[in-house]
């Protein structure tokens, strides 16, 4: 039912991928439809591919009042220009009062683009979205050691990405109705940047998004060779391996391996950081684990006051020690 | 000949940047004289400048906005072989957040004259939004292709790019002018030896102010910046945290049983 309000709409960029939309999409309209209950005003997401199958229909079931669908072979992959500009048409007509982005590959890109032609804010990789008492939307962000509210109080909308695992995948209900309307596809306009291939590729390395076990290594590893020993420590005890900020900088680890905030948000049964500060960015995002170890020199090191087990030691001599005894324990 | 733009953002320097603090009563940033580096990715972004101008032969402006003492990187990277720097500094500046500070290297890359291509790193190590290159981009109304990780045709009006995806690439047709953000595997940066940085403490380098760019008040700074940071919290987590205890010896075999009891091994 739509709603008689001053507000625009929640909306949600839904991504999809062989017909299913995304988990983080349905999260974020999991999200959006309580936001926009307590606005009053009406959920609605948008919809790009060139088949969208059952998409509007899983989105509707999540919480969505409206889908803007574009469908077309010239979506067939994400296209930044032609997304931006179907965005950015309909925002311009909608005036919808929020905007909410995974961040995936293609929020991550698109996001800016879209809150800079519509002359506004937006904040990256939110941990929490909630409104305040002005019906202003708080958008929180791990920094420096706490929570950091940022606001966008005078223009419109109040753009925000948030990473997959973030907020929780809604039931779906089947029996909820919604609107699906057709966007039209601009023909005309001539694309600067085309992607022409999609390739995903096998990897060797346990994936860290659904791993029982995990261990991530961070600044303390202190070299490569350092690294090399927390990757044979996650061998051995059959986890994947995480990473901090500090580690993909140093070249030890691959982005995708990234824990926290701008990276992955991971519930595994343990977790083990070694060599890692404690940095909330990277904490938040394991803050589902069951049982967490912590390794690090330094006693006073913000970790130990996130995990159930604490270890002062140098994790460069501490690692090669503990491989050593779980080795003998194995035999 | 091909004129390259970089960005470079002067950033706390990640080995100690986690000292630095939030004061949860005045609510500052506590810094403790902590020294500024160039931004990790940007170095990357550099890089790629100065292995394409090696190739084909090209200028390269370095560019870069912050506080006078944000200079010592534009010079650094002049001493690397950039051929002009220019710092964007004036107070009016202060307070920006990511769209402002893309608009001002914007301006400032406007008023630097033609370019066809601008090179950011994927994010800084401080702010870590990604916004900025994206945006500078949009302002500028030319093409971006964010995470380059190889450039696969790099001559010519239209490039070929490869650039990170999830679970593996997708590779992108770029017209120029254009805008890349890089990720740390297109390339190995060199770093400035000690004579380097020697070197480059003479190089000169141009500061633009906010008279000199023109824009108006409203657009940069503060002024200019949509978001504002609101209230400063706490994140409890719930746990209590048992210390394991004895030497280094026994800290392990303690940790062996906890590992066992959490059927991790075992």
């Amino acid at each position: 039912m739509h709603r008689e309000t001053n507000k625009g709409a929640v909306w949600v960029v839904a991504e999809i991928k062989d017909c299913t939309v995304q988990p983080v999409s349905l999260q974020l309209v999991g999200k959006a439809r309580e936001l926009a209950d307590q606005l009053e005003v009406d959920v609605e997401t948008l919809l790009f591919g060139d088949k969208l199958g059952d998409g509007p229909g899983q989105l509707i079931a999540a919480g969505a009042d409206t889908v803007y669908t574009a469908e077309s072979i010239d979506l067939k992959m994400y296209q930044a220009e032609l997304y931006a500009e179907i965005i950015c048409t309909l925002a311009e007509d909608k005036q919808p009062e929020i905007i909410l982005l995974g961040s995936t590959f293609i929020g991550r890109e698109l996001a800016p683009i879209v809150a800079a032609r519509l002359y506004t804010g937006l904040t990256a990789h939110c941990i929490n979205l909630v409104l305040d008492d002005d019906s202003i939307l708080d958008q929180q962000i791990p920094a420096y050691g706490g929570l950091i509210s940022i606001l966008c109080p005078e223009r419109r909308p109040q753009m925000a990405t948030v990473a997959g695992g973030v907020f929780p995948t809604p039931e779906l209900d089947r029996d909820r109705s919604g609107e699906v309307v057709a966007v039209s596809v601009p023909g005309n306009l001539e694309l600067g940047v085309r992607t022409i291939e999609v390739i995903e590729e096998e990897r060797e390395e346990q994936s860290i998004d659904s791993a029982s076990f995990i261990v991530a290594g961070g600044a303390g590893a202190g070299s490569g060779a350092g690294w090399e020993k927390i990757r044979e420590l996650s061998l051995l005890l059959n986890a994947a391996l995480g990473c901090t900020r500090p580690a993909v900088d140093e070249g030890w680890a691959e982005l995708e391996t990234m824990i926290g905030q701008s990276g992955k948000m991971v519930s595994p049964q343990f977790y083990m950081g070694v060599g890692l500060s404690g940095e909330l960015q990277h904490m938040v995002g394991i803050k589902g684990a069951q049982v967490m170890v912590a390794i690090n020199s330094d006693p006073k090191s913000p970790v130990f006051e996130q995990v159930d087990y604490g270890v002062v030691e140098d994790c460069r001599t501490f690692t090669p020690l503990l491989i050593e005894k779980i080795k003998a324990y194995n035999e | 000949m091909m004129k390259i733009v970089v960005c470079v953002k002067a950033v706390p320097d990640p080995k100690e940047a986690d000292k630095i603090r939030i004061d949860p009563e005045t609510k500052t940033l506590v810094r403790d004289n902590i020294d500024l580096a160039i931004n990790p990715l940007d170095k990357h972004a550099l890089e790629a400048a100065l292995q394409l101008k090696k190739k084909y032969g090209a200028t390269i402006t370095v560019l870069s906005m912050g506080p006078p003492v944000a200079g010592t990187i534009v010079k650094e990277s002049l001493a690397l072989g950039a051929d002009q720097g220019i710092l964007l500094s004036d107070r009016s500046f202060g307070g920006a957040d990511a769209f402002a500070t893309a608009y001002t290297l914007a301006k400032g890359i406007e008023k630097a004259g033609e370019f066809d291509l601008i090179l950011c790193g994927m994010a800084s190590s401080d702010g870590a939004t990604e916004w900025v290159g994206p945006q500078i981009a949009t302002f500028l109304k030319i093409p971006v292709v964010t995470m380059v990780n190889e450039l696969l045709e790099d001559s010519g009006e239209s490039w070929l790019v490869k650039a990170a995806w999830e679970n593996g690439y997708r590779k992108v047709e770029v017209k120029l002018p254009a805008l890349l953000t890089v990720a740390r595997e297109l390339n190995k940066p060199k770093n400035l030896g000690f004579s380097g940085i020697l070197k480059a403490r003479k190089k000169e380098i141009t500061t633009w102010s906010h008279d000199d760019l023109g824009v108006p008040d409203e657009r940069v700074g503060t002024k200019g910046s949509p978001t504002i940071v609101g209230a400063f919290g706490t994140l409890e987590t719930g746990r209590e945290v048992e210390m394991l205890e004895g030497t280094a010896e026994e800290k392990a075999e303690r940790l062996v049983e906890i590992l066992a009891e959490s059927g991790v091994i075992g």
